[in-house]
């Protein structure tokens, strides 16, 4: 008995492991160096499986038209849309334009905000990328009165 | 990187609001010091947020976002009583797990 037990105590430890160390589409998505170094929105966009970005009335940004702080500007990203698997959000004039990927599950909205740095006064960018492949943005001018990067 | 995480987890209809605010330097590696040295880059590089145990959320991060982190987001079919938990990872391969029951 003692050793069926421990058999059961390791085999769920292992799939203890498993589940955290990521379920099927995340396994792969560790960290991807090739988004956060691209220059471009599209190369960005590129990075995760998307294609030629097209503007959409169904993906919002929302950020503030003015940002009194450069080094806290919130931004998010959300669409009504159905089937995306990634939702990015972007900075044009930063030097790392990618600011965040979102992976979308269903057990969550496409609603996500977060606060990043603008080092001057740049377009934003909300992409989503859908299971198929499309990149649909929506982008939004925002002013920066005072830059973020500590410049 | 000490200071624990604020998450604010409210249920409201069917889903719950997570606030996340997270205490991390988030250097972007383009910043010089006083010493004109340039501050290496030290940034969250991987969040992932379980509801009950089971995973729902995870993000790439880069370095332009915010010090001292900030994240929103709305699991559905979160009630009161339910536990999130988010995780994040940084470039240095630091961790920091946090957990809270929605309210």
């Amino acid at each position: 008995m003692q050793t069926r037990r421990k058999t059961i105590q390791q085999s769920m430890v292992i799939a203890g492991l498993l589940a955290t160390a990521g379920f099927p589409q995340f396994a792969n998505a560790a960290f991807n160096k090739v988004g956060f170094d691209a220059k471009s929105i599209q190369d960005a966009v590129k990075a995760y499986g998307g294609g030629t970005v097209s503007e959409s009335k169904d993906v919002t940004v929302t950020a503030p038209d003015i940002a009194e702080n450069g080094a806290v500007v919130p931004l998010g990203a959300s669409t009504t849309l159905t089937g995306v698997k990634h939702m990015l959000v972007l900075v044009e004039k930063n030097p790392s334009a990618l600011i965040a990927m979102f992976h979308v599950s269903d057990a969550v909205d496409t609603n996500f905000l977060t606060r990043a740095k603008m080092g001057q006064s740049s377009d934003v960018y909300a992409v989503a990328i859908m299971a198929d492949g499309k990149a649909l943005f929506a982008k939004k001018e925002v002013k920066v009165t005072l830059g973020g990067c500590g410049g | 990187m000490a200071d624990p995480m604020r998450i604010r987890a409210q249920a409201a209809g069917d889903k719950a609001t997570v606030r996340v605010l997270m205490s991390h330097e988030m250097e972007t590696g383009q910043r010089k010091d006083a010493a004109g040295k340039t501050v290496p880059a030290w940034f969250i590089q991987e969040v992932t947020a379980t509801h009950n145990g089971k995973p729902v959320m995870s993000a790439e991060w880069g370095p332009g976002v915010s010090k001292n982190p900030f994240l929103q987001f709305a699991v559905k079919g979160a009630k009161a009583g339910d536990k999130i938990a988010i995780t994040w990872k940084d470039n240095k391969g630091d961790t920091r797990t946090d957990e809270a029951t929605v309210s």
